[in-house]
């Protein structure tokens, strides 16, 4: 495989809806977005795209990548779609990445999108828990909340996680997210107003969970020549992991912790994982981008972390899966303070999914785009105020997330 | 087919402006509408049919891989450790919780129904858990991890997953 370098990125504005513009337009708006940034780089550079959204049913529109594609002048050249529920656009962005390390395409352009408003709020957590077995899991209550709540309040028992400890993260995400102009639902809230939210399924209340969006996203990568050439040589993809596990809760195994270079199986002698409080394919896909990056010990080695935080219990979950604390450990993590902007290791700058929406196909790619820009030092140009700018940045992590952590996505961006 | 959204969802075509002038179309608000779609699925259980047979009989069945001896709750006919075919065998009609909700909100369909416990049940020397509704308790405080729970069959199966319930033993 050959270096890969991401040289520009785009957001369409995330919303409860954005009924104004058809998907295919809201595409073009971040598309647009990264071409300009990029001034060099004119559309016949372009060598193919992969489109990236989730569900048939918002849209009601099969083959909506094909009209995105189209849309964007990118006829007759190569395109398809990948799909993995919430990973979707994590696993997009791997796939131009291997579009370009092959060597089939000096530059591809990965987009993604989700169009949420289209149906009531409960019809769409009715349209998503269809990503549970419908034999097994979704004539129960068809709720992926329930199925998160199920898995934090294992977490709880094992490990005595908080409430509060996850109110910190609802408020360190939508806090941040007061200085991103991207994001769809920034509030200055207390770890007593997330409390007294309503509850959604014990213990998540409604400001522990993240909304239902439209919006689209953009990147565009591309070889070293290719990045030379357009000016773009300063961001580099080195690493990128995918894990996986069973579509059923019910079905994970209780066995041993894979473990990261930095730790050992003393740390974990009477766990029995990842049962349903962790999360395997994050840990997997962490375990070999990290190798593939030569990461030997995350919370230093990395300059910050864009995580799925679908519900801010997935946030804690997910520090231990990447090995910024020991599992079990991740309640501390946040009370430590590691997570904020000017901490240790600040963990979604930009607001996360909790307070930037999670239009599901764009997720993943707002996230690159954003991290693409704390590499660049450019948030101040692209957000409008360089508040949610980590100091000298040299390495970021974007992890994205299905399921109850089926596909897992971890993917390393560095200055190079 | 009426729609159940709110009509403000909607644009009042009656009162729709035309421009007469095709430079301020750009500017035009979208026309948004209803659509209503619906399927009736012929769905199949396939392999796992008889898990819903045998719900019908006030029995549970599980799984037992032929090769590595992992038993699985929520049935599979092919191991999730080890890909070898499995066979069928009678769970306990107890069991314990091993993970809890109580859910305020659900899909839509499941509305009417809440607020409604879930639980993941473990059987002593299973492998695996298998997912239930648990019933007969109002109040979260009488729900906690570990708790015995006893199955209990719908009289008239539907031969759905719902035919199966668990209450506090
Ligand atoms: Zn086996």
């Amino acid at each position: 495989m050959r270096p890969v370098y991401m040289i520009s990125g785009g957001v369409s504005k995330f919303a409860k809806s954005r009924n104004r513009l058809t998907f295919q337009a809201m595409v073009k708006e971040a598309f647009s977005y990264a071409m300009r940034d990029c001034p060099k780089l004119q559309l016949e550079h372009i060598d193919g795209s992969i489109a990236s959204y989730f569900s048939d049913h918002f849209q009601g529109q099969l083959m909506a990548g094909i009209m995105a594609h189209d849309y964007l002048g990118l006829c007759p050249k190569p395109s398809k779609r990948v799909e993995g529920g919430g990973a979707t656009g994590g696993l997009c962005f791997q796939a131009a990445y291997e579009a370009v390390a092959s060597g089939r395409m000096e530059v591809c352009v990965a987009f993604g999108f989700e169009t949420m408003s289209r149906v009531r709020t409960w019809k769409g957590n009715e349209l998503i828990a269809l990503a549970s077995d419908t034999n097994f899991d979704y004539p129960l209550g068809g709720f992926y909340t329930g199925y998160y709540a199920m898995m934090v309040v294992r977490h709880m028992h094992e490990f005595g996680t908080t409430v509060e400890q996850m109110a910190k993260v609802s408020v360190k995400n939508h806090t941040n997210a007061l200085h991103n102009p991207y994001a769809q639902k920034p509030m200055m809230i207390s770890v007593q107003d997330v409390l007294e939210s309503p509850m959604v399924a014990y213990p998540l209340k409604r400001l522990d969970i993240c909304l239902m969006s439209d919006g689209a996203a953009c990147v565009i990568l591309a070889s070293e020549k290719a990045a030379k050439r357009f000016g773009k040589k300063d961001i580099r993809i080195s690493g990128i992991g995918t894990g996986t596990d069973a579509m059923r809760l019910s079905d994970r195994p209780h066995g041993k912790v894979p473990l990261l270079a930095h730790e050992s199986a003393s740390d974990y002698r009477n766990m029995r994982y990842p049962g349903v409080h962790s999360c395997r394919a994050g840990r997997m896909a962490a375990i070999e981008a990290y190798q593939m990056a030569g990461i030997k010990n995350p919370l230093h080695d990395l300059s910050f972390v864009e995580l799925h935080d679908a519900y801010t219990s997935s946030e804690i979950q997910t520090y231990e899966d990447l090995g910024l604390c020991k599992y079990g450990e991740g309640g501390m993590f946040i009370d430590s303070g590691a997570p904020e902007i000017g901490g240790t290791c600040p963990v979604n700058p930009s607001g996360g999914l909790l307070a930037c929406g999670h239009p599901i196909g764009a997720t993943g790619l707002m996230q690159a785009v954003f991290s693409f820009w704390q590499l660049q030092g450019s948030i101040r140009e692209h957000f409008g105020s360089a508040k949610l700018q980590v100091r000298n940045p040299r390495r970021g992590l974007i992890h994205s997330h299905a399921g109850t952590g089926t596909y897992v996505t971890v993917s390393i961006l560095e200055r190079d | 087919m009426k729609s159940a959204f709110n009509k403000k969802y909607f644009t009042d075509l009656k009162k729709l402006k035309w421009a007469h002038n095709l430079k301020g179309l750009k500017k035009m608000p979208p026309i948004v509408l209803s659509r209503h779609d619906e399927t009736d699925y012929i769905h199949s259980y396939g392999e796992n049919s008889p898990f819903f047979a045998g719900l019908a009989h006030n029995e549970i069945l599980g799984t037992r891989c032929r090769k590595c001896k992992t038993k699985f709750a929520t049935p599979r006919l092919s191991c999730l450790q080890c890909g070898t075919d499995c066979n069928w065998f009678l769970l306990p009609k107890t069991g314990r919780i091993h993970s809890w909700t109580k859910c305020y909100f659900g899909g839509e369909s499941f509305l009417k129904e809440t607020p409604y416990f879930l639980i993941l049940v473990e059987f002593k020397g299973v492998n695996s858990l298998l997912l239930s509704r648990l019933k007969g308790v109002k109040d979260e405080k009488h729900v906690e991890i570990n708790m015995e729970v006893e199955a209990h069959f719908s009289k008239k199966p539907k031969y759905e997953i719902t035919d199966l319930w668990f209450e506090k033993k």
